[in-house]
Formats: C-alpha cells, sequence, structure tokens
C-alpha cells in the first residue's frame, strides 16, 4: 500500500470491508493530511476525534463480524452549511460564529449512519454565496491547482463549495459534500478536476441544511470519480418528513445501476450554451465530448433551450429574494453574534447585528431582494422571474422529447486567480450561466473532468439529465470518465 | 437603471441593515448595475405564463395533528447571545 491518502470512496469501502485496511488507519491518515493542508485554508474546524471515533466503531462492528453499511471507514469533509450537533456551523459567515447547533442535518445524519467519519467542517462563500470562496468571512479557500507558467499565482478553487472542491482534489478527503443553489458543486468541481453531481431537487432533505434559496438549494456528493460519487449520493439521498420539499421517492441503487454504454441514448447539445467569448478550449473540449459520447454508442441531437439567457437574470432575483427572506432570521437574539450599541433599543440592535455580522456580498444580495420583493416592484421582478423560470423548465420538458441527456460545458472558464473577479459581482455571476438553467429547473446535473488546458489547468463537461434520472446522467458521466481517462492531479506545495 | 442612496438607505432599513453613508453611496452604482442587468427579463413575454410555485411536482403532505417535539428548552436556548430565567433577552421595547 502506498499512500492511503490516494485511496477514493470505494477503494476505502471495499479495503476495510474484506479486512485489507483498518478504518483507524485510514482515518489517521486523512487527519494528518488534513493537520498539513492549512495554507489551503480549507477547513473551518477541524474533528479528527470525530473521525477516529467513527472508524473505531467501524473496526469494532467488522470484529463483530457485522454487515458494514455502505460508507464504513471513509472519513469526509462537511461543507460548514450543514448543522453537526456540538460542532462549530457557520455558513462562514461571522453572525454565525461559536454557533453550535444542538441538532444534527439530515444529510450529515445519513452519512455517519452510513458509517462515514467527519474530518472536519469545510470552508465555503459566506452563506453559499460565491463562485470563488472569496467571501468567506474565514478567509480564501487556495486551490490545491497551480498554472504551469512557474508563477504560482494562487487561483480559485471555485464556490461556494470551495473547501470542498479544494480537499477532494488536493487528496485530503476522498469525498466531501456540497450544496450547490446555482452551481456551488458542479463549478467548483470544474474547476479542480474532480466530479460533482447535484441530484434532482427534493432527493437530499434540505432539513438543518443553512437555507440560502430554498427553492433551488440541494445537497450532494463531491468526490474523485464517478463511482465515488454514486456511492456517496446514495448515502445522502430520501425522503424526510422534517423538509416540505422532499421528494418521497425510493432511492435507486445508483452504484449498481452504473454502465457506460451510451448505445441507443440521445445526447443533445443546446445551441444556445454557445456563448460569445467562450475561450476555445473550452468549445474544444465541449467537440471532444462529443466525440467521447459517439464513441461510446450515443446519438447526438442538437437542440434549442430558447430562453437560456434569461436563466442568469432570473436567477439573480429568485435567489435573492429566497435569501433576502431566509436570511432575516439572523436577528441577534436567538443564536449568532449580537451587536448592541450603547442606548440601542431593539430595531438598532437587529440593523446593527446585521451590518456586523453580514459581509458585503451576503448586504449586496439581501439588498437585492429585499428591493426586487418591496411594494410595487414585485410583480415587475419577481413574479416575472417566476413566469421566466416556468418557461426554461418547459425549454428542457421539450428538450427531453428529443433526446435523454444534455451535454455542455461546465463554466466558460477555467478557475481564475483569487482577486481576478472580485472587484466586479456581476461579472462574478456570470461564471454560473452554464450551470443555473438546471438549477432553475430542479434537474440533476454532474459535472466530470475532461481534460486540462493550456495553462495546465482542469476543465469540466456537465451533464444534465431529466428529473429523477440521476442514473442516466451518472452514466453519461462515467462514459465521458472512461474515455478522458482524467488522471491529472495537483502537484503537493502545500 | 440608476439606484440613488435614498433608495439604498430605504432598502437597507427594510432589510433592517444599518449602513453608512459612504457605503451607500459605494453600494448605489453597483446595485444599480445588477438591477440594470436583470431588467432585460422585461423583454420576455409572459402573459400566457403561470409563475412556477413548484420546482418538481410534488404534493402537500399532512401529518397527524399530534405533538412531536417540545420540553427541549435548554437545547433551544443554548445559543442565545443573551437569555435570563428561560427566556431570549432582549433591549426594552416597552416604555
Amino acid at each position: 500500500m502506498s499512500d492511503l491518502t490516494d485511496l477514493g470512496i470505494r477503494q476505502i469501502r471495499d479495503g476495510v470491508a474484506n479486512g485489507d485496511l483498518s478504518a483507524r488507519e485510514v482515518a489517521e491518515a486523512f487527519n494528518a493530511a488534513v493537520a498539513a493542508a492549512k495554507p489551503l485554508n480549507a477547513f473551518i474546524v477541524e474533528t479528527p476525534e470525530h473521525a477516529l471515533a467513527a472508524a473505531d466503531k467501524v473496526d469494532q462492528a467488522r470484529a463483530a463480524g457485522e454487515t458494514l453499511p455502505s460508507m464504513a471507514g471513509v472519513p469526509i469533509g462537511m461543507k460548514d452549511l450543514f448543522c453537526t450537533n456540538g460542532v462549530q456551523t457557520t455558513a462562514a459567515s461571522h453572525i454565525l460564529e461559536g454557533f453550535k447547533p444542538e441538532y444534527e442535518s439530515t444529510v450529515s445524519q445519513k452519512l455517519w449512519d452510513a458509517g462515514a467519519g467527519m474530518l472536519g467542517k469545510l470552508n465555503l462563500d459566506q452563506f453559499a454565496m460565491g463562485s470563488s470562496n472569496e467571501t468567506s468571512y474565514f478567509g480564501n479557500v487556495v486551490s490545491p491547482w497551480r498554472r504551469n507558467d512557474g508563477g504560482n499565482a494562487p487561483l480559485a478553487p471555485g464556490g461556494s463549495s470551495g473547501g470542498s472542491a479544494a480537499v477532494v482534489a488536493g487528496r485530503i478527503a476522498p469525498g466531501a459534500t456540497g450544496t450547490d443553489t446555482g452551481g456551488s458543486i458542479r463549478q467548483p468541481a470544474a474547476f479542480v478536476g474532480i466530479s460533482g453531481i447535484k441530484p434532482t431537487y427534493g432527493r437530499c432533505s434540505r432539513w438543518g441544511t443553512i437555507a440560502f434559496a430554498s427553492s433551488l438549494d440541494q445537497a450532494g456528493p463531491m468526490a474523485r470519480d464517478v463511482r465515488d460519487c454514486a456511492i456517496m449520493l446514495e448515502a445522502m439521498s430520501g425522503f424526510d418528513a422534517k423538509d416540505a420539499t422532499s421528494l418521497d421517492v425510493p432511492v435507486p441503487q445508483w452504484e449498481a445501476g452504473l454502465n457506460a454504454s451510451m448505445a441507443g441514448k440521445r445526447v443533445g447539445i443546446p445551441r444556445e450554451y454557445r456563448v460569445d467569448n467562450m475561450p476555445e478550449e473550452i468549445e474544444a473540449l465541449w467537440q471532444q465530448g462529443i466525440a467521447w459520447m459517439k464513441d461510446a454508442g450515443a446519438e447526438i441531437v442538437e437542440v434549442s433551450l430558447p430562453h437560456t439567457r434569461y436563466a442568469l437574470p432570473a436567477y439573480y432575483i429568485i435567489a435573492p429574494a429566497e435569501a433576502s427572506s431566509n436570511l432575516a432570521r439572523y436577528d441577534g437574539v436567538r443564536y449568532g453574534q449580537r451587536d448592541l450599541p450603547e442606548a440601542a433599543n431593539l430595531q438598532d440592535m437587529y440593523a446593527a447585528t446585521r451590518a456586523a455580522g453580514f459581509g458585503d456580498e451576503v448586504k449586496r444580495r439581501i439588498l437585492i431582494g429585499t428591493y426586487v420583493l418591496s411594494a410595487g416592484f414585485y410583480d415587475a421582478y419577481f413574479t416575472q422571474a417566476s413566469k421566466v423560470r416556468a418557461l426554461i423548465a418547459q425549454d428542457f420538458e421539450r428538450a427531453w422529447e428529443r433526446c435523454d441527456v444534455l451535454l455542455t460545458p461546465t463554466a466558460p472558464s477555467a478557475a481564475f486567480a483569487l482577486g481576478e473577479k472580485s472587484a466586479d459581482p456581476l461579472a462574478m455571476y456570470l461564471n454560473d450561466v452554464f450551470t443555473v438553467p438546471s438549477s432553475l429547473a430542479g434537474l440533476p446535473a454532474m459535472s466530470v473532468p475532461g481534460g486540462l488546458d493550456k495553462a495546465g489547468l482542469p476543465l469540466g463537461l456537465q451533464v444534465i439529465g431529466r428529473a429523477l434520472d440521476e442514473q442516466g446522467v451518472l452514466n453519461a458521466a462515467l462514459a465521458i470518465e472512461e474515455r478522458a481517462g482524467f488522471n491529472a492531479r495537483p502537484e503537493r506545495w502545500w | 437603471m440608476s439606484v440613488d442612496t435614498a433608495t439604498v438607505k430605504r432598502v437597507a432599513k427594510l432589510a433592517r441593515i444599518a449602513i453608512r453613508d459612504e457605503e451607500a453611496e459605494r453600494l448605489a452604482p453597483e446595485l444599480g448595475n445588477i438591477l440594470g442587468w436583470i431588467e432585460q427579463l422585461g423583454e420576455v413575454d409572459t402573459s400566457s405564463v403561470q409563475p412556477m410555485t413548484a420546482v418538481i411536482p410534488n404534493h402537500l403532505r399532512l401529518r397527524d395533528d399530534v405533538v412531536t417535539d417540545g420540553g427541549i428548552r435548554a437545547k433551544v436556548l443554548a445559543n442565545a447571545p443573551e437569555g435570563e430565567h428561560g427566556f431570549f433577552t432582549v433591549p426594552k421595547v416597552i416604555e
């Protein structure tokens, strides 16, 4: 055995189950990798004792001859948007600094029930609002990747699940949870050369996940390959009576159903995803992806999603509107920080608490959301955006008459340098152009690595599927993965 | 679309976020830019479209009308910035 941290979820699970590995040695190896990774700033809290306790439980269960659950012995990173009992949960904000939930989110509980352990709470964009992990109160996450120009410019790991992306790519965790509201699993996965899937809206319970935009938020796994994502998604999914939008449908056995043959499948190429100023390398990768799909036996069809260009503006009404409502709960009364200026009344206390507790991007979105929901503007903005959202969903419905999955690039560029886009909020928002439409329609979508650009940075391809057809998405992604043979990894500099 | 500082202050007041004058001045063009960009939605003909209310067809479930939770006052109060005698405390609101 070379290095235990080179192992993925399936290898660890199988190795522990058949006795080649002890869960404890795996947990110790990853705990050490976490401790050595401080320069990436990927963790807000490290929890080595949690990982060891879970591992010991698995080792004891195996010694007692018990059947091990599906993620037994796999230590993972937990995005700090999931409430974890007794462990600080901040959403990378100051306003929740010190908040230790008295309860466990459904998704994290399911993972612990499946035998996984927690390495720590992962840094993210504050309240998951961002595409570069530069809005965290606890500082930027630095991507493990560097350009091959020798410049060593620190790169963005993508966002908002930037810590999750960095640790999986850096072999600091075999898998991590992410959440995706407009692309926050897929874009960071693409930026660091790993896989990540956002399932159908309602597959994973939102209970105990700190809310950003409730009609869009979905949890999902980020891991090194498609199979590992399938394993982890199975563990995370399932009906939960505590979430009113949770889907009461069985969780398929996605891992067992993996099949890389695309024979008889039609892959749609949406012509509206050919955007202005798209780098040639992205276009070239897309063409390569199409060739891989053909090679796997698929028929390629061109489709039209005519309202694509309105997806981003609709998203930047709906998501901030929901955020302004969701984040009204941070009032300095029930939990989190309180700022009480001298002689302040209750209203002053709310305003001071929120001014001190929220970062600039969070304030910007709350203000946009408050504006579009305010008297006189509601119909022109929010109602119109909800109607456009219906049209976007309808575009996809029409596309499914002609194809089974859609293939697109994940992001319009490779990872950019930290600081490169943070001065212009609008330029940052445009980074989500390919991921937002499927979020608005609640569809399952996955990013899988396709290759490297000239600077030696990963580029991702996105597969979008019908509602509840995660299997079709995983299978198409697997067909790409097998043909791309992507095995590049960042050279360790930290 | 231009947003003036008075509008920024009004919206910030609605959102219960204290902002200083210089912040309002910085935010006004930023918000104006973003709102100007999202205004392109107005060109979409939606006269025959119903606004989306559920992204995946689902039905509202009913459960039995029974108590399923409670008796956890200490847990509810555990993260309060200030609490006294089993209550949340806030500055005086009634003179």
